[in-house]
């Protein structure tokens, strides 16, 4: 009952939320409910008994994901209001589209079923005993799955690299220290012995 | 009343066609639209762990850790590719996007 309950809450402030992502005037108040909507799937998906998932839901899309949009969106001085002038002309559009693609869902739902043999096809159980969710997950993750687990790894390294690659500039005329030229220096380069006469200055 | 895995697919598939309305609500707008995606991705993620928890399969939960490091990264990539056009045009317009040409 209190499970169900917690569903309803859960779900409806997620729906909620998408429509605010999708219809807020400013993308500041955007990242923000998109932020909401991470933090209610993380909770459906603790009420649903997948903890480590729910926690990386809360950890890294809220944490990483969300905050590097609204970083984004703080810093580029764009004009917001003009961006949405124009834009209704494709409500009817979407709305045509979105329709026919929730009625396609809704039929696949209805006329959709296990099949007989499905339960037999279970090959990573979850655990019934005292084994935590975090800790099956490891080892299946750590022994089955570790050929993607490493490509994924290499995704993210390749997503970091092509990120710092893309947004590093050089801006001419900026004065950088240079280490080994530093380092490098001579005392014969920088100073100068002059031998002054009495009275005459240099 | 029971909860089944029908009211979280449902749930599933309101969000993702709300996502799939957002890229037409608002065509000019490049980072809502990521935002769009990010939504799409988070419903095939509730699929996923639904399907993962009413069938007892811990696989669910294994792919969707993968389809939350792809969605990182297209994130990160997507925002740098953002904020180099920014640079470059001063504005981030959809329809001048197809001015990169690879």
């Amino acid at each position: 009952m209190i499970a169900s309950a917690v569903f309803y809450i859960f779900a409806c402030v997620l729906i909620f939320g998408a429509m605010m992502v999708i219809t807020a005037r400013n993308p500041v108040h955007s990242v923000l409910f998109l932020i909401l909507c991470f933090f209610n799937a993380s909770g459906l998906f603790i009420l649903l008994g997948a903890e480590f998932v729910g926690m990386i839901m809360a950890i890294v899309y809220v944490g990483a994901v969300a905050v590097l949009f609204l970083f984004v969106v703080m810093m580029l001085d764009v004009d917001f209001v003009g961006l949405r002038k124009g834009a209704m002309q494709y409500v009817p559009l979407g709305l045509l589209i979105g329709g026919v693609l929730l009625l396609e869902l809704v039929f696949l739902y209805y006329s959709w079923s296990f099949s007989e043999g499905a339960p037999l096809m279970l090959e990573a159980e979850i655990p019934a005993d005292a084994r935590s969710n975090t800790h099956a997950l490891g080892e299946i993750l750590y022994t089955q799955y570790i050929f993607p687990f490493q490509v994924s790894g290499l995704i993210l390294l390749v997503a970091m690299i092509g990120a710092i690659s893309l947004t590093l500039r050089h801006r001419p005329g900026v004065r950088k220290q240079n280490i080994s030229k530093q380092i490098n220096t001579q005392p014969s380069d920088a100073v100068q012995l002059v031998k002054v006469k009495t009275g005459a200055g240099i | 009343m029971e909860i089944t895995l029908f009211h979280y697919l449902t749930l599933a598939a309101i969000l993702f066609v709300i996502g799939v309305f957002g890229i037409f609500l608002n065509r000019k707008n490049i980072i809502v639209i990521l935002m769009s995606i990010e939504l799409m991705l988070l419903a095939v993620n509730i699929n996923f762990v639904a399907f993962s928890a009413f069938l007892n399969d811990l696989h669910g939960q294994v792919f969707t850790m993968f389809v939350l490091t792809v969605a990182a990264a297209e994130a990160a990539i997507g925002l740098a590719i953002l904020m180099t056009f920014f640079r470059n045009k001063g504005q981030i317009l959809v329809d001048d996007l197809s001015e990169l040409k690879g």
